[in-house]
Formats: structure tokens, C-alpha cells, sequence
């Protein structure tokens, strides 16, 4: 049992399991006209955007014209990938069984296929979160960024094998998918991951193609800083993901768990719920900040309901901070550089051995 | 376009590319109400390539229909509905067999309505042709009055109306009645189950099974009551069959059963089980509410058999 934990009744735990399942049917069944009509608007705004940022780099010889497409871009492939198909592909919109905006179809602007990234993302991150061992993140496969996590010399290169993993995220989540840290263990064949990889290489072809080949072509004489301005935008936007991402389950507050099987298998639906909560960290800040990370910034909320539209988060949020706050369960919430921050912190210092807490004074034997 | 009081004629413009329609043929019409897209079937009973382009469905209201409710209360000038392409083996063959007969009953007339105006287009206008059309009263009628000016325009189709508030409940023994050549007629029926059943058999005991043609509208399956019965689970992808409870997630029963599945988390949250409904109703376990089968998807770890049903996994 996990410290954070034992002041609550296993009753306690059913009742939590209850309210919040509350919430989720509350929210489902009043979702309608007003969220499509919302999910329609980002789709379209991100599309003029791309179409004008692509637009005003065919012409970005001339230096304004660069900035402001590069700039739009970069939103764009924000907006695609954080508000849009980061939360379509875990389904929060297939209830308008629109096979436009639906999990089935959707393919995002990223260098990873949406096929992998669902089984890695939604069903590995999001069952088995923050379980030591389990939890398959990108920061606990490729960082050490927890105590027990065994150190090893070569998490001494981490804060700048970070920064790298930054600039070239969708990269870093690409390989990721690949599992190949699972074919190692001999948990998943290598033969799935020669299908993985020939299914990498034709997205990522499709992306280069794009980005780097077609539009620059496009461009004719404006070709070399409309390929500069495509770079930036996707290395913008890798940077952005990145950092908001860490900050999910990375600052300070968020506890990590030890589980086995057998203790998963008889994990109820309350405490699953709690386990969400205290591994996860939200960011303050202004609503078009919450835009901009696909509302990843109500991250708290994100894990108890990954499949609530997005857009509803910020409207439950205060009740789940109210229902933690009953139940005496921490409710981990900073601003953005603070959350960062303290995320660097933790790369730094788990680059080295050890971190953990120090362990308690023996108790006195009377 | 209002016909009865609780049925309306939607003309609709596809967009470019919309294949042509066979006479008898319906489309499927996708409709978004309060933000979730709801697809229902519909005959279209206008003639193919109209000059402006243009398909016509009639919609009647079916008590408690969430979609026909919508369309004959709210449907608007410049509303925008998604189309299928037309399906449906309903369709006169080429040549026509003759003599015919129609049969209709309510809404019924709507895939004809489709054939008879296809027909009168012809430079030799409508065949020899009995067109019984029942209706509970003439104000229920639909497209009472377009049926009658057929009448007078084409000497050799014949119209009977049916009124139930007027001529009592309709039965079969009044072909032999009035149309004693029924047996000759290539027969197209469209109608409520109890009618269509009852042709079946007349003509089965004709010897002539084959001079009927039906079409049957999708029956209004009734919401399975918690407590219910599940039903068999039929998996397209493998052809395998089991017997789920209504109480069994589809992929648990599946499982058992030796079925290969996608799944997940099992719990409802990652989509990874999700698979096609093609027929039947399942209830989702976490709130009890019923899906029918309009090729939606469902997530099978959450979802269990309410009747009989077919799933694209």
C-alpha cells in the first residue's frame, strides 16, 4: 500500500470509486451539440492556420513572411497534435460517431503512427500509470526519473540526452512505439517489431515528404527558408509537447507505485481512480494556455476520464480538487515554469545514484 | 415538404460524384442531433437524374424515432445531412415483367412511389399495373393525391385505397376478390411485417413464391430491459458463434468461446477492443443504455449482448 494511501478505508475507496463514476456519467450524458460544436471550431481554426502559415512560407524569402508562417505553423502543429489528435485518438469524440474526428481514423501530424501510439499511450500509460516497471512512458523507458529505478552509468548523460529528446520529441515518441526495450525482454516478438519499424518508416516518410520535400518544392525560390521555417515549427512544437508532458507526472507531489500483478488484479475501481490522481500533475495558467496543451495542463482530470472531451475538463476539475481535498489526497497543481522546473531538477538529480528519501530513524525498541 | 401530417418529402442536392439510384433503392442518411451523427434508412422516391440534380426521401414520423422526429419536426431549408450511396436490391428488372401488382401499407409506399413515377417518365408511361395502398384513414395517406393524378394520366394502372378507419383492417383473402388475376401479377409488396408475412404465404400456397418481391424496413427492436436476456454473439472476422448473458462483456464471452480479439485496458477507457456492430443491440455495462446496431462502434469490454447480434471482429 502506498503511503499516500493509508488513511483511507477500503470504503473510502468505494466511495471515491462511486462519486467520480458519478461525475463521468453526469458530464457523458450531457455532452451534445455545444462540445461537437466546439471540437468542429478547433479542427477548422487549426486548419486555416496551417493553410496560412503554409501559404505565407511559399513566399518567406521575405523575412516577415517567414516569421508569420513559421509562427502559424507551429500553433497549428500544436493545436493538431495537442488539442486535436492526441485527445481524438483516445476517443473522447467518438461519441458523435463522426468518422472524421473518430480514434479509428484519425492520423496525426507526428512522425509515430497513430496505430502504435494508441496501444503504447492509451492502454499501457493509462492502465499501468506510474507503476514502476509497468508504466511504459517515454520518461520512465528512456530517463531514469524515479528512486527505484536501478542506476545505471549511463543515466549520467540524461540532462543533455534530454534536451536532444526535446528538440526531436515526435522522434523520441516514434522509437518509443517501437517497443524495442520489450523485444529485449523477449516480451514482444522481433517480428512484430519489423512490422512496427516497416510501419515507421512510411509514416515518417509521409511526414519528411511533406514538410521537407513537397511544400518546399512548392516554394520554388523561397524553398530554403520554407524548409527552415517547416524545421522550426516541428522542432517548436517538439519542444512544447515535451515540456507539457513532463510535466504530467514529473514534478514534485507525484507519486510513483510498486505493484504486482496480483496487487493490479485486485486493485478496485476506487483505488485505480486514486492512483490516477496522485500520479498526475496539473499546470495553471491562462484558458488558451489550457488550448495549447490539449488541455494535458488538467492532466489530474485527463487520467480519471482519458475519454471525457477535452474541453469539459476545466468544468470538473474544481470538483475533483474538492473531492481530494474531503479525502485528504493531494491535488498536485503548480504554474508552468514552477512544474518544469522542478522536472529539470529531478532530471538532474536522478542522473546520479540514488535520491531517494532518506529512510526513517530506526523507532526506539522499548 | 409536409405530405401527411406526420410525414415530410426532403429534397436533397448531393455533392458531387453521388452515383444514380435505381428506382425501389433507399440511401442512408446521417443526421447529427445534439452533436452525436444518428444514420437511418430512408427510400428515395424521386426519379433518377432529375435535370437540377436533386433526390427526394419521404420520412414518416415513428413514435419515439429519435431521427424521424427530428426530420419531420425540425427540417430546414439549407440543412445539411451526410448520404450514403443508394443500396437495395428492390428494383423492377430490365425487361419489366408484366402484369403487376403493388401492395403498400403506410410509409410503404415510399420505394414504390419511387418505381411508379420512374415508370409513368417512360414515353409509354405506367404498365398494366393494381396498386392496392392501404392507409389507417385518408389524411394518413401519403402521397394519396400524386398517386390518384397517376391514375387519371395512365389508363392501365389501376389505384385501390385501403382505409382502415372506413374498410376495416385489410386482409388477404380480398385479392381474390377484386383482383382474381393476382396470381399472373409480379408482385412488389412493401408494408408493415403482418402484411408481408401474410403475402408470403398466400403466394407459398400459389406455388408462385418467386413472382413476390419484398421489402422489409429494419423492425423497431424494443429497448432490452435491465434483466434481460443476452443473446448469440456472432464474430464476423473468425465466423465463430457463442451464447453471451447479459451481463458478460463481448470480449469476455469471445474470449471463452476461443476467439482471437483486440482488447486493452478491459475497462473501458483505451478503445483498443472496439469492433463494428453490424446487427442487433448491445448494452453498455457501465450505464445500461442500449446501442442498436447502425454500424457503430462499440467497445466490447464494456458491452454486452442484448439479443442476438453481429460484430465486425
Amino acid at each position: 500500500m502506498n503511503p499516500a494511501l493509508e488513511h483511507l478505508t477500503p470504503d473510502d475507496l468505494d466511495d471515491i470509486g462511486r462519486e467520480l463514476d458519478a461525475i463521468r456519467d453526469e458530464l457523458m450524458a450531457d455532452l451534445g451539440e455545444r462540445d461537437a460544436a466546439y471540437i468542429r471550431k478547433v479542427v477548422k481554426v487549426q486548419r486555416g492556420l496551417e493553410g496560412a502559415g503554409r501559404a505565407a512560407l511559399l513566399v518567406s524569402l521575405f523575412p516577415p513572411a517567414w516569421l508569420a508562417g513559421t509562427t502559424a505553423l507551429a500553433v497549428a502543429k500544436v493545436l493538431e497534435n495537442m488539442e486535436i489528435g492526441h485527445n481524438v485518438m483516445h476517443g473522447q469524440w467518438d461519441w458523435m460517431r463522426d468518422p472524421e474526428i473518430h480514434s479509428t481514423t484519425w492520423e496525426w501530424d507526428s512522425v509515430s503512427a497513430a496505430e502504435g501510439w494508441k496501444k503504447s499511450h492509451n492502454y499501457e500509460h493509462h492502465t499501468y500509470t506510474n507503476i514502476v516497471g509497468k508504466d511504459r512512458d517515454l520518461g520512465y523507458t528512456l530517463l531514469r526519473l524515479d528512486p527505484d529505478q536501478p542506476w545505471k552509468p549511463f543515466h549520467l548523460t540524461q540532462p543533455l540526452y534530454n534536451i536532444v529528446l526535446a528538440l526531436a520529441f515526435e522522434w523520441g515518441v516514434a522509437l518509443y512505439d517501437l517497443e524495442l526495450d520489450e523485444a529485449r525482454k523477449g516480451r514482444k516478438p522481433w517480428s512484430g517489431v519489423v512490422s512496427d519499424v516497416k510501419r515507421l518508416g512510411r509514416k515518417a516518410a509521409r511526414q519528411i515528404t511533406k514538410d521537407y520535400v513537397a511544400w518546399p518544392l512548392l516554394a520554388g525560390p523561397s524553398a530554403a527558408p520554407a524548409l527552415l521555417g517547416s524545421l522550426t515549427a516541428n522542432v517548436v512544437r517538439n519542444v512544447w509537447t515535451h515540456t507539457v508532458i513532463f510535466c504530467g507526472h514529473f514534478p514534485d507531489g507525484a507519486e510513483t507505485f510498486d505493484f504486482d500483478e496480483t496487487a493490479l488484479d485486485d486493485e478496485s475501481r476506487g483505488s485505480w481512480y486514486v492512483r490516477q490522481m496522485l500520479g498526475s500533475c496539473n499546470i495553471d495558467g491562462p484558458p488558451v494556455m489550457h488550448l495549447m496543451t490539449g488541455n494535458l495542463s488538467y492532466q489530474i482530470e485527463h487520467h480519471l476520464f482519458p475519454d471525457l472531451p477535452s474541453n469539459r475538463y476545466a468544468e470538473v476539475a474544481p470538483r475533483v480538487r474538492a473531492l481530494c481535498e474531503r479525502y485528504g489526497l493531494p491535488y498536485v497543481s503548480g504554474s508552468l515554469p514552477n512544474q518544469y522546473g522542478q522536472v529539470l531538477r529531478k532530471i538532474l538529480r536522478m542522473s546520479l545514484p540514488g535520491g531517494g528519501k532518506p529512510a526513517p530513524a530506526p523507532a526506539l525498541q522499548t | 415538404m409536409p405530405e401527411t401530417r406526420d410525414s415530410v418529402t426532403l429534397w436533397l442536392r448531393p455533392s458531387r460524384g453521388w452515383p444514380v439510384h435505381r428506382p425501389g433503392q433507399y440511401v442512408r442518411l446521417g443526421v447529427d442531433i445534439d452533436g452525436v451523427r444518428h444514420w437511418r434508412s430512408y427510400s428515395l422516391t424521386s426519379v433518377p437524374r432529375r435535370r437540377d440534380g436533386r433526390i427526394a426521401v419521404t420520412v414518416k414520423r415513428v413514435a419515439g424515432g429519435l431521427v424521424s422526429e427530428h426530420l419531420v419536426g425540425h427540417a430546414r431549408r439549407g440543412m445539411v445531412v451526410r448520404l450514403g450511396h443508394p443500396t437495395g436490391e428492390f428494383i423492377l428488372p430490365d425487361p419489366l415483367e408484366q402484369p403487376l401488382l403493388f401492395v403498400t401499407a403506410g410509409s410503404g409506399v415510399t420505394p414504390i412511389m419511387g418505381m411508379l413515377r420512374a415508370l409513368a417518365a417512360r414515353p409509354s408511361g405506367l404498365p398494366d399495373a393494381v396498386h392496392l395502398h392501404i392507409a389507417p384513414s385518408p389524411e394518413d395517406s401519403i402521397f394519396a393525391r400524386d398517386l390518384r393524378a397517376l391514375q387519371r394520366a395512365h389508363p392501365r394502372y389501376t389505384l385501390h385505397e385501403h382505409h382502415g378507419d372506413r374498410d376495416g383492417r385489410w386482409g388477404v383473402a380480398w385479392l381474390d376478390r377484386r383482383v382474381p388475376d393476382w396470381p399472373e401479377r409480379h408482385t412488389w409488396a412493401c408494408g408493415p411485417a403482418g402484411l408481408l408475412d401474410s403475402l408470403t404465404d398466400r403466394f407459398e400456397r400459389t406455388g408462385m413464391p418467386e413472382r413476390l418481391h419484398l421489402e422489409r424496413f429494419r423492425p423497431v427492436v424494443a429497448a432490452a430491459s435491465p434483466g434481460a436476456s443476452g443473446g448469440r454473439v456472432r464474430f464476423r472476422a473468425s465466423g465463430k458463434e457463442v451464447d453471451a448473458d447479459a451481463t458478460t462483456p463481448l470480449l469476455v464471452a469471445g474470449e471463452q468461446a476461443g476467439v482471437l480479439l483486440p482488447h486493452g485496458c478491459r475497462m473501458g477507457i483505451c478503445n483498443s477492443c472496439i469492433g463494428r456492430l453490424r446487427s442487433g443491440a448491445v448494452r453498455d455495462l457501465r450505464t445500461g443504455d442500449v446501442q442498436h446496431a447502425d454500424d457503430q462502434m462499440v467497445r466490447t469490454c464494456v458491452s454486452a449482448a442484448a439479443g442476438p447480434i453481429e460484430i465486425d471482429l
